[in-house]
């Protein structure tokens, strides 16, 4: 029991030392000393609710992403069966109710039409997953209904390209360290540490920036317009700007036959030269300026409408051809808004809308307070401490204060190599992990002083002393561990930041509390051989 | 030197002597905590109703201008605020509801932020803003549900576990002390009307798992007895552990009250009211685990024969003393 082998001596201040050691980039940092960057640094980051910063929880909606996917699907079959050798007609076609429906106009075309659909609905993964069931009923009407899987291997797909899309966001407002992971299926959390003002990147990420130009219906009625009401193959969107409309507050454009604004290799703000407006000037790729080119020529004399994210920006005429590759978007942008919508179509249009669901400040002034307070607060209260164990238990009480004061810079250490971040909740699984090796020790020493009242001589109060209590601290430790295994598992942000803290904190309080001094102590009562123990 | 002992050796208290009125006194303080809960409810931070909190510091202010503040936010047509004192009398919080239409729009809730700190700014050139919250009803739903779920698995784990070291009345005891301290601290966040947050959720697990921690350290105690004196009647059995380890649960709850003390007093206010709980915790912890986790054995008539008395390492000694005389 109280016998040390050379060996574990020498591992266990091993264990200890490397521990402590990879703490010191931490306090380093947190006495706000400069660290070497030629030097590895394992450092505990600070939460957002202690260092201030900006936490931002956005979420895409998988309803969303379905329609998304059938509105593509619609245009797929339409083109797919125009281009077959003998063209089928198709008729009555309905993308609502979450499935596309149409009628194939000739019966006897029905096989031909579903093999040229047939490879649409593959899966692109190699599970040999379908994406989309086939049915046909009343003979012609064919039902194309996106699977399950199918949906939710877009949802990921877009997810990861949105994570993408946000990160080149972020990166071009000069944001400074952002994080930015996925969260369960449909989420993605960024956090900005700091004095940064997060409205910007709020507005930024808000924007869907899914740019398209379709060509305006001039057959509509104003009255219906103003009604809600769209000719046949038509749809009413809003202006962004009910200036923009001359009063307007929409404008009727027609479903097909635009093209969409992703091809872009450049998009900048500039100012209008006559009017010193600001404007956007996006350049289109070859094969985007090819499209651009075409509907240009096709239609000018025509009035056509540039939509942002469902809404008219502007609606001018073409006057001429569009060949250069070119094109200016005006709008009524302020500089600001106009350099917003350039950073979003340079960094590509989010597959998907994301919407802030949760959003967490804290102003860098609280933050730094707190900091200076906690770390106060800690210091006295840690003092105080050491000296009530010191008068408490004398010689004993030097081991476990010194076991307390490693236990602290152990877990430091840990948390700074795993790379976990300390927030307000890991400061409360700090103090209990504390309360925990403070307590160990005191149970340790208060069972040592019985077993010497009950007359055992000083080896043998030591040694039941640790055995004894080693029971309780046992038992005390696992359940402390099945607690936050469980809080790790089922609770949010804050709980898990408590559970992680809690969890290294009892493996680094016991190895402290009870390993670490039973070798301390078992070296002095070989070194001494005390007859008598001050306890 | 002379070392501070806070217990004097052999103490020999009667504690269970009062387990019935204690008993009682328990059960109507957590009738009563669980009356306040559900009468006056808990004030719920927007971590649980969504909604949207601004932190403000009256840098220059004694005290914070409240009443003007409810007035000129109330104005704005966002509807009433609730505003309440954070931690120093001229720190606040403000809490707004989320405005119609902001769970499909979330600039809504932004412009309702920026229109707030707006006011506040031009009326009160001393106001520094320290942060803004904002959560959408759906996700502070799922927050209520994480917290809830990660408090009632762990508890039952932890219970099982001590039901599997000890036998199956420990782990109804301690479940039992569990239930009232948590009932007792929400009773108090009922009766003081502080702000319940996710942060004081952490404080709850906090102040769990010290009050486990004690109760183990006693049930350890009795489960030792029991092996050792088989033949003591268990009121005795368990006034002898509690004195036992008495000396044991004041230097620890004296140790852990030392931190917790300078924490409340020199800390930041952030984690004020998460203070106040777990310092709370410690008396209701160590209580609880004398008159809630103990006398629950007595009634639920542990058999001491269940114990199988394995050779422990202090009998060990006693038998090879023994041999070696």
């Amino acid at each position: 029991m109280l016998d040390f082998p050379r060996w574990k001596v020498i591992w266990l201040w091993f264990v200890t030392i490397v521990c402590v050691a990879a703490a010191i980039p931490s306090l380093a940092s947190m006495a706000g000393l400069s660290w070497p960057s030629s030097l590895p640094e394992p450092k505990v980051n600070l939460g957002l609710d202690l260092a201030g910063g900006s936490h931002i929880l956005l979420e895409a909606d998988p309803a969303q992403v379905r329609r998304q996917r059938i509105e593509g699907m619609e245009e797929s079959v339409r083109n797919k069966l125009k281009q077959e050798s003998k063209p089928i007609r198709i008729g009555d076609i309905s993308n609502r109710d979450g499935a596309l429906t149409f009628i194939v106009a000739d019966a006897t075309q029905v096989d031909a039409a579903r093999e040229a659909i047939l490879p649409l609905t593959n899966g692109a993964g190699l599970t040999g997953q379908r994406d989309w069931d086939i049915n046909v009923s009343d003979g012609n009407r064919f039902v194309l209904t996106p699977t399950e899987a199918g949906i939710n291997q877009a949802v990921t797909q877009a997810m990861d390209t949105a994570v993408e899309v946000v990160r080149k966001r972020i990166d071009a407002l000069g944001t400074k360290e952002p994080t930015i992971i996925r969260s369960g299926p449909t989420r993605i959390v960024v956090q900005v540490p700091g004095l940064q003002d997060p409205q910007a990147l709020k507005n930024l990420l808000g924007q869907t920036a899914k740019l398209e130009f379709k060509l305006v219906d001039t057959t509509a009625l104003p009255s219906d317009v103003a009604q809600g009401i769209a000719p046949p193959g038509s749809e009413i969107v809003p202006f962004a700007n009910p200036a923009e409309g001359g009063g307007v507050p929409a404008i009727a454009v027609k479903r097909l036959g635009g093209i969409r604004g992703d091809q872009l290799t450049n998009a900048q703000q500039t100012n209008n030269q006559q009017t010193n407006e600001p404007v956007v000037n996006i350049t289109f790729n070859t094969e985007g300026g090819a499209k651009f080119a075409k509907l240009t020529t096709q239609n000018v004399g025509k009035q056509f409408a540039i939509i942002l994210d469902g809404k008219v920006l502007s609606a001018p005429v073409i006057n001429e051809p569009i060949l250069g590759g070119s094109a200016i978007i005006s709008g009524r942008f302020t500089t600001e808004s106009a350099n917003q919508l350039a950073i979003s179509l340079r960094s590509g249009a989010l597959p998907v809308d994301l919407k802030v669901v949760e959003e967490r400040t804290v102003g860098p002034d609280l933050g730094a307070d707190s900091i200076r307070k906690g770390m106060i607060a800690m210091g006295v209260g840690t003092l105080a401490l050491i000296v009530f164990i010191l008068v408490t238990y004398g010689r004993f009480g030097v081991y476990a204060n010194v076991a307390v004061i490693l236990n602290v810079l152990m877990i430091i250490g840990i948390m700074g190599v795993i790379g976990t971040t300390l927030t307000l909740p890991g400061i409360a699984g700090f103090v209990l992990t504390i309360g925990a090796a403070v307590d160990a020790n005191v149970l340790i020493n208060e069972r040592i002083r019985e077993e010497r009242h009950r007359g055992r001589k000083v080896v043998q109060a030591v040694e039941l002393g640790y055995s004894e209590a080693s029971r309780a601290i046992f038992d005390a430790n696992i359940t402390n561990v099945i607690a936050a295994v469980l809080m790790f598992a089922f609770g949010s942000g804050p709980i898990k930041g408590f559970a992680v803290v809690l969890i290294i904190g009892v493996m680094t309080s016991v190895f402290t509390a009870v390993t670490l001094t039973r070798m301390w102590v078992a070296q002095w009562l070989r070194r001494a051989r005390p007859t008598e123990i001050a306890l | 030197m002379k070392l501070l002992k806070l217990v004097p050796d052999n103490t020999n208290i009667q504690f269970l002597r009062w387990r019935v009125p204690f008993y009682i006194v328990s059960m109507l303080l957590i009738a009563a905590s669980w009356g306040l809960v559900l009468s006056k409810g808990l004030n719920l931070g927007v971590d649980f109703i969504g909604g949207q909190m601004i932190r403000v510091t009256f840098e220059r202010s004694a005290e914070a201008p409240v009443a003007e503040l409810r007035q000129q936010v109330g104005k704005l047509g966002y509807g009433e605020p609730v505003i309440q004192r954070f931690g120093k009398p001229n720190e606040i919080s403000i809490r707004m509801k989320l405005p119609e239409g902001a769970e499909s729009d979330a600039s809504l809730s932004d412009k309702m932020a920026r229109t707030i700190t707006a006011e506040i700014r031009k009326n009160h050139a001393d106001a520094r803003i320290d942060g803004v919250d904002s959560v959408s009803g759906k996700v502070s739903k799922e927050l209520g549900w994480d917290a809830f779920k990660a408090l009632g698995f762990a508890s039952i784990a932890v219970a099982a576990y001590i039901w599997l070291r000890f036998e199956w009345q420990f782990g109804v005891g301690a479940l039992f002390a569990l239930v009232h301290d948590v009932s007792l601290t929400l009773g108090m966040f009922a009766l003081t009307g502080m702000e319940f947050d996710l942060n004081i959720v952490a404080a709850l697990l906090t102040l769990i798992g010290y009050s486990l921690n004690d109760t183990i350290v006693v049930y350890d105690r009795i489960r030792e007895n029991m092996k050792k004196f088989r033949r003591m009647p268990m009121p005795e059995l368990l006034d002898l552990s509690v004195n036992e380890t008495l000396a044991r649960t004041i230097v620890t709850s004296v140790s852990l009250l030392i931190t917790l003390v300078a924490l409340l007093l020199l800390g930041p206010d952030v984690i004020f009211g998460f203070t106040a709980a777990i310092t709370l915790g410690i008396f209701v912890g160590t209580y609880s685990s004398v008159y809630m986790a103990a006398p629950i054995l007595i009634w639920l008539k542990v058999n001491p024969n269940s114990f199988v008395p394995t050779e422990t390492a202090l009998e060990k000694q006693e038998r090879l003393a023994r041999e070696r005389a």
